[in-house]
């Protein structure tokens, strides 16, 4: 005899699934391309049921710049530039993926100033991205503070970036073989006066969203993604780290001084909602403490070691560099023959294999947690598109 | 595995495998008829269980006539890279699908027929997936042209 213990969610879900005496039929609606929570011009064609979601067939394309080809007739020092509108959440470690590619192949060693810097400036981007991601995951809830709030902190990044850099969101900063400016003189003080600062903030957007009954009965166990579809999904970055599966380029493969820092790399437990929200959390938490280790410790050094006039040249052969991303892995897959331009340039973008796991997710849940799911797995469009 | 024990292990584990040369991650070249077989030990053997298929993408050698099809593996439990290479005839650009070992490979697939014309053998849903249904040609294949395009002066 064996006993089996049910929930009211499980039976809830059941019920979903049984015949129903009346008669229903299922019908296509189309979420998107304009629709607030698909977070740019993503459009999803749903089977519905009712209300119970049968299937989602994601139709891409809407963004569609053809960067690949436009590379091909651009210098590599030129093709930098593309790579922050691809993902404008994370523009500068997208234009490190590309640097790091050339700098692989012209075997350029970079000094421990021009390391580190890029370091801190990752990370503050990781923080800064995670930053929106949780104001829009909330208002996706239905909840409008946690935007005000996300927003609101976000702005001080966003202004350390500005003095330093110029440019508040598609910024060209990091460049083959170095930095395109020296870092602001103030920009140590006010990077340790945002840590003093966002410290307590940050345990008071847990009080406010995190522990809210009404976002904890919309996340748990929603949209629950197993290790194994994610990896044959593909997915990387937050969304395969909540399925319980520890990979995190920074550790396995590092680049930068992430060798040489101290953080974990946060898990979750089944891959639900909640844990893509909790792995996000835990990652701006383990992002203060790189910072924090590397803004006192920025040594003296050149910032730049190539001439910028030069053309860079990459001998012939097959070039492929990955770094971590906010949203995960983005590879720069470099075909050269030899000139100055790329004879085929190829970016493996995170969001692309991210956003495929929403049709495993999502069959048999209601079309408002399929919001949740879609802001859980933090898509940016421009980057699937490309 | 490092680079080189496993390239030692693919090439004793299949036959016609080429090294490729130029390359900076460990990369083999194999005959298109080979691929789906020795796709499907390189996910299933323990020593190698590559069960991730991190890119797939297309070279479109003009001079040559040929497309090089680009499959980049990664493993999760043994942390290794293999990028494994097939060459097919520009004429009759067509490979099997591995959409039956990796999910995302369906989808892969499908951006590479959009952009290349690259015709996959046992894929289930196979068409375009950023362009229009009715769009001509293939933008990244290299002879490509159609009346918006803007070229720079040589």
């Amino acid at each position: 005899m064996s006993v089996i213990v049910s929930s009211l969610e499980q039976r809830i879900r059941a019920d979903n699934l049984k015949e129903s005496p009346l008669s229903t039929q299922e019908y296509f609606v189309n979420m998107g391309p304009q629709h607030p929570s698909t977070h740019g011009v993503l459009r999803m064609v749903v089977k519905l049921d009712g209300e119970t979601v049968r299937e989602v067939i994601p139709v891409l394309g809407y963004i569609h710049r053809g960067i690949e080809k436009m590379g091909e007739s651009f210098g590599y020092r030129q093709f930098v530039h593309m790579t922050d509108r691809i993902d404008y959440l994370s523009a500068l470690i997208n234009n490190w993926a590309v640097s790091m590619t050339v700098e692989k192949a012209a075997k350029i060693e970079l000094n421990d100033r021009i390391q580190i810097i890029r370091t801190i400036m990752a990370e503050l981007q990781r923080i800064q991205s995670h930053q929106l991601w949780w104001g829009v995951f909330g208002m996706d809830m239905g909840a409008f503070t946690p935007f005000l709030y996300g927003f609101r902190d976000r702005e001080i990044i966003t202004d350390i970036f500005e003095e330093t850099i110029g440019a508040r969101l598609t910024m060209n900063y990091i460049q083959p073989g170095g930095l395109m400016f020296d870092i602001h003189p103030n920009f140590q003080k006010r990077v340790k006066d945002f840590l003093k600062y966002f410290k307590p903030k940050l345990e008071e957007y847990e009080t406010l969203l995190s522990g809210n009954v009404i976002l904890q009965e919309r996340v748990r166990n929603v949209g629950i993604m197993d290790a194994k579809t994610a990896i044959s999904i593909g997915a990387t970055g937050p969304v395969l780290r909540a399925s319980g599966v520890k990979h995190d380029l920074r550790k396995l493969d590092p680049y930068g001084v992430y060798d040489k820092v101290d953080f974990d790399v946060p898990v979750g437990r089944i891959g639900d909602c909640w844990d893509r929200y909790w792995v996000r959390i835990e990652e701006i938490k383990q992002s203060m403490r790189i910072v924090e280790q590397l803004i006192d410790n920025i040594p003296e050094g050149k910032t730049m070691l190539m001439k910028p006039a030069v053309k860079i040249k990459l001998p012939e052969g097959t070039y492929y560099s990955q770094v971590e991303t906010p949203r995960g892995v983005l590879g720069v897959f470099v075909v050269s023959d030899g000139k100055d331009k790329p004879y085929r340039i190829h970016l493996r973008t995170p969001n692309f294999n991210n956003i495929w796991s929403i049709t495993e997710m999502s069959s048999n849940w209601r079309l408002g947690d399929l919001v949740a799911m879609l802001s859980s797995l933090d898509v940016v469009v421009p980057d699937i598109d490309r | 595995m490092d680079n080189q024990s496993l390239i030692a292990a693919v090439t004793a584990a299949a036959n016609n495998i080429k090294l490729r040369e130029k390359a900076d991650r460990a990369a083999i070249e194999v005959p298109a008829e080979g691929l789906l077989a020795l796709m499907q030990k390189l996910r299933d053997d323990a020593q190698f269980s590559f069960d991730m298929l991190c890119d797939h993408t297309v070279i479109d050698w003009l001079a040559e006539g040929t497309f090089e099809f680009v499959y980049q593996l990664y493993s999760m439990t043994h942390q290794h890279y293999l990028m494994v290479l097939t060459r097919v005839s520009r004429d009759n650009p067509t490979v099997p699908s591995v959409s039956s070992l990796w999910k995302i490979a369906e989808w892969q697939e499908r951006e590479c027929y959009d952009m290349f014309g690259a015709l996959y053998d046992g894929h289930k849903d196979l068409r375009r997936l950023f362009l229009e249904d009715d769009w001509k040609g293939f933008p990244l294949r290299k002879d490509y042209k159609d009346d918006f395009m803007l070229e720079r002066p040589q």
